[in-house]
């Protein structure tokens, strides 16, 4: 049988982008330890519209840690206390009765606020867009068995691969850097085969959009990969560097 | 109207390639010429956008989520069919063709099912070269498994997040075309309505919602790649955000709704916990080629089990009943979804269900985990394994995996033609929202094939026969009918601000999920249908007097968001309760509890139900009309499925 408790959470309510913002306080009472964290706003939620005050935004939608929606400063970390998962993953079995939760929206100049704790992270797209992928249009592409792939290639430019965008790297960061974000996609294509003709044009492409969006360098305290609910390695942030400093010094050639 | 699919003549093998030819083409200097538009980024949008656009069409794009990678496609796990027969194993396109049209239950129509299987393996090649990180051997080369309905091992896969990895692969080519801005991308944007003008889509409605700006964008064609309506449950294993309003709207303006009573009920969900959940986690149905699926042999058993007095480990061998194994013992635990499902609920019906709830059988990884050891299932399953323990704070590599069926995928949707055209002229429905290709039921790993099927390698094709038909004259967004349908969707929205009632959406949502699962679930009946549809019109009636929707119109209101989408799914609900009742008969996933055979298993009636059930709108609150397509099957023998 679930066990149940009484909480309190202070959250950051900001009416739309050019509000100041503050924290309110609210009551989240007799909630169950197997419910999920964001099942427990949808309860706090419930409560404040049937007393006609405007429910606590935030964004989220599969609800099982992989669309990246959902997001979450919580207790002062990025989807929470634990590690490896999203916000929506976590459960109220990580909290004890009585506690005081504090919820923010990630901060991050990058990152405007939209509303109370849903914020744009179109800066990602627009570092995608930049050159985040390999230029083949649809259609005339030779058998797939024709590009072998090395397992452990294979497997590690998955491992870049499993980024889910959701931006914990650059609310963990003090610099608010976006290099991890980045990193693994610059590093999944830089690690296979498809994605050599392009390499360091889309390195070089995609460092400059990041820091066009405003986002802060890195010093490496390592907190994105700390938070990180994929357990993206730091790794590629070096492979990043390696790629975009070969790009700048050596491959002139190959930008266009 | 007289429903027209558009198959084209010749033998099945020859259809594609004869009406590709036959096609009428867009000269590429007019190419540019022509804007499209194309709503949802899932696989079928994304595809179908980038795709559009590399071949020179303006395209003007849109997704509900704050970045078109997010789509839903994003969390399938398990896997995409192709028919490369890479494992030589006996696979070729008419065996993924004839998988499809038998584990659709004879409901799907051969010619699209066809050209499904036949574009399946450009498909891999096409996501390879994008970048998508499949599984590989150590040779290099890509690996495959085995799925449900199947006996050969022709699902493609990267560990359990395909989805993620496929939509990427989509959502990067989309990226390139942003880029090169012939795609316009319209994140957090609605579409709340079809223009449709002299009888043609001309265009949409739309509400930003960050600012609630309500604005109609034109286009020569509208594509619809929205997904399913599965919510219509409140629980599913969708994601928060899925809804029908799109394809229900395009419904309201005259595009037939197909097989809406089609749903897939998937047997590997993680159980419901209480009354505060909001969604439900599906389990990968990769799990079930190693899990076993079990519940004790009786119930006097299951009951000690669950108050606690025995844990699974006292189980003996002999207690435990692999039910799938034992019925089915050719297909043993990957039997199609919907056979596993209803056993499923048998054996819970029957008391022999576990966990606290009692609404659950285990999946059990004790056989695999000692044949193959931990580390190859880690390999495997890993996230799938972190997941379920996140959710359930139970370790699966040590005690059985509990789950039951839940609501994960809807086969029916807008009828569409061969073209994918739906009865709208210009309007065109790709992927799960529309009905095409799955018939009652769909097989494992074949929703990511369809999805990528119809954007990159169908729309690109039939589109341009519409589009040169009409000709490249701009659309004329001073018809009236813009201004028209802006006034309704305002006026809409106006309504639902305006109430100031008492229930909240979710109330209302929550409850015809209630009345969809007992009365439109895994099993039906005439009483239990007729009953419901009398419960949807009160619920409907008194959402309509009752609800509360805060804030204004004019702001970020997620209120108001979902209380558009519970309005059209209070709507939708009771077509599928008409589609359920007009059908008397089993198949696939619709369960008529008056049709089945002796055994327990679905009957189907050939005679008197080969067709698609395609309903025509008849204005609010009317009976819709039922149209027939007649389902004629020239190469496939209609047989009583068997998995024994």
């Amino acid at each position: 049988m679930s066990k149940h408790m009484n909480l309190t959470i202070k959250v950051w309510r900001q009416k739309n982008v050019q509000d100041k913002g503050g924290f309110k306080t609210y009551k989240a009472d007799n909630i169950a330890d197997d419910m999920s964290f964001l099942e427990m706003l949808d309860v706090v939620n419930e409560g404040l519209t049937k007393k006609g005050e405007d429910p606590i935004h935030f964004d989220h939608d599969c609800r099982e840690g992989i669309c990246g929606m959902c997001s979450l400063y919580i207790n002062g970390r990025p989807h929470g206390p634990k590690t490896a998962i999203t916000t929506c993953q976590l459960h109220m079995r990580s909290f004890n009765d009585g506690e005081t939760i504090t919820i923010e929206p990630w901060r991050s100049g990058a990152f405007p606020v939209i509303k109370d704790l849903a914020v744009d992270r179109t800066a990602f797209d627009r570092i995608q867009q930049a050159g985040g992928y390999v230029s083949v249009n649809t259609g005339g592409i030779p058998d797939a068995n024709e590009i072998p792939v090395p397992k452990p290639i294979a497997d590690e430019a998955f491992n870049s691969a499993t980024c889910i965008g959701c931006g914990a790297c650059v609310a963990a960061c003090k610099n608010g850097s976006a290099m991890l974000f980045v990193s693994a996609k610059i590093s999944q294509m830089a690690l296979l085969p498809q994605g050599q003709q392009e390499r360091y044009q889309r390195a070089q492409a995609m460092v400059n959009q990041m820091d066009t969006e405003g986002f802060g360098s890195c010093t490496n305290t390592g907190a994105c990969e700390v938070e990180c609910p994929k357990e993206i390695s730091l790794t590629n942030i070096a492979r990043m560097n390696r790629e975009y400093f070969t790009a700048k010094f050596f491959k002139e050639e190959e930008m266009h | 109207m007289i429903l027209d699919a558009k198959i084209p003549e010749g033998p099945l093998a020859e259809k594609w390639s004869k009406h590709k030819f036959n096609l009428k083409l867009v000269n590429p200097a007019n190419k540019r010429k022509y804007t499209v538009i194309v709503v949802g980024t899932g696989l079928a949008g994304s595809s179908a956008a980038a795709s559009l656009a590399e071949l020179g069409y303006n395209v003007k794009a849109f997704c509900f989520q704050d970045s078109p990678r997010r789509a839903h496609s994003i969390a399938a796990q398990g896997g995409i069919n192709a028919a490369k027969n890479y494992r030589n194993d006996g696979d070729s396109v008419y065996r993924l063709f004839y998988d499809t049209i038998k584990g659709g239950d004879y409901r799907a129509r051969e010619a699209n099912v066809y050209r499904l299987a036949e574009v399946s393996v450009d498909i891999i090649d096409q996501c390879v070269a994008q970048g998508v990180p499949f599984a590989r051997e150590y040779g290099g080369l890509l690996d495959n498994r085995s799925f449900g309905g199947a006996q050969v091992s022709r699902t493609f896969y990267a560990r359990g997040q395909t989805g993620q990895q496929l939509l990427l692969g989509a959502y990067s080519a989309l990226n390139r075309q942003i880029h090169e801005g012939k795609v316009k991308m319209y994140n957090r944007h609605e579409m709340l309505d079809v223009v449709v003008a002299d009888g043609k889509a001309q265009g949409i409605v739309t509400r930003d919602l960050i600012d609630g700006t309500i604005e109609t964008h034109a286009a020569h064609a509208v594509l619809l790649c929205t997904g399913g309506y599965g919510n219509v449950f409140y629980l599913s294993t969708n994601a928060m955000g899925c809804n029908v309003t799109a394809a229900w709207k395009a419904h309201k303006r005259g595009a037939y709704f197909a097989n809406p009573c089609f749903t897939q009920i998937h047997p590997t969900c993680i159980p419901v916990t209480g009354d505060h959940q909001s969604k439900l986690t599906l389990m990968s149905e990769s799990l079930r080629n190693d899990g076993r699926v079990w519940a004790p042999k009786t119930p006097e058993m299951a009951e000690r089990l669950r108050k606690g007095e025995i844990k699974v480990a006292d189980i003996k061998e002999e207690d435990r009943d692999y039910f799938l194994e034992r019925k089915y013992p050719s297909f043993g635990n990957l039997v199609p979804r919907d056979v596993a499902s209803r056993n499923a609920k048998e054996a819970v019906d029957e008391g022999k269900g576990v966990g606290s709830s009692g609404k659950a059988v285990f999946l059990d990884f004790a056989d695999a985990i000692k044949r193959l050891g931990e580390d190859t299932v880690r390999e495997k399953y890993g996230n799938l394994f972190d997941m379920y323990y996140q959710i359930t704070d139970e370790n699966p590599y040590k005690q059985p995996m509990r789950i039951y069926p839940a609501v994960h995928y809807t086969m029916g949707g807008l009828w569409v033609d061969y073209n994918l055209q739906t009865t709208v002229q210009g309007l065109y429905c790709l992927g799960e929202a529309n009905f095409s290709d799955h018939g009652a039921n769909r097989l494992g790993a074949s929703a990511l094939m369809q999805g990528l099927a119809d954007g990159y390698f169908v729309i690109p094709y039939t589109v341009g026969d519409y589009l040169a038909t009409i000709g490249p004259k701009p659309i004329d967004d001073k018809h009236p009918a813009f201004a028209e349908a802006k006034k309704s969707v305002e006026e809409k929205i106006a309504k639902l601000l305006s109430l100031k009632g008492t229930k909240t959406v979710d109330d209302y949502h929550r409850e015809l999920g209630i009345i969809m699962w007992e009365y439109c679930g895994m099993a039906r009946n005439e009483a239990g249908l007729t009953k419901a549809k009398g419960l949807i019109r009160e619920l409907r009636e008194d959402f309509w007097k009752n609800v509360i929707v805060l804030g204004k119109n004019e702001e970020f209101n997620q209120s108001l968001e979902k209380a558009i989408r519970v309005a059209d799914f209070l709507e939708l609900g009771e077509l599928m309760v008409d589609d359920a009742l007009q059908r008397r008969e089993s198949c696939g996933g619709h369960f008529r509890e008056e049709s089945q055979t002796e055994e327990g298993e679905a009957k189907r009636d050939d005679e008197n139900f080969a067709f698609a059930a395609a309903w025509e709108y008849k204005g609010y609150g009317e009976q819709e009309e039922l149209h027939k397509e007649e389902l004629v099957f020239e190469n496939v023998k209609l047989t009583q499925r068997s998995y024994k």
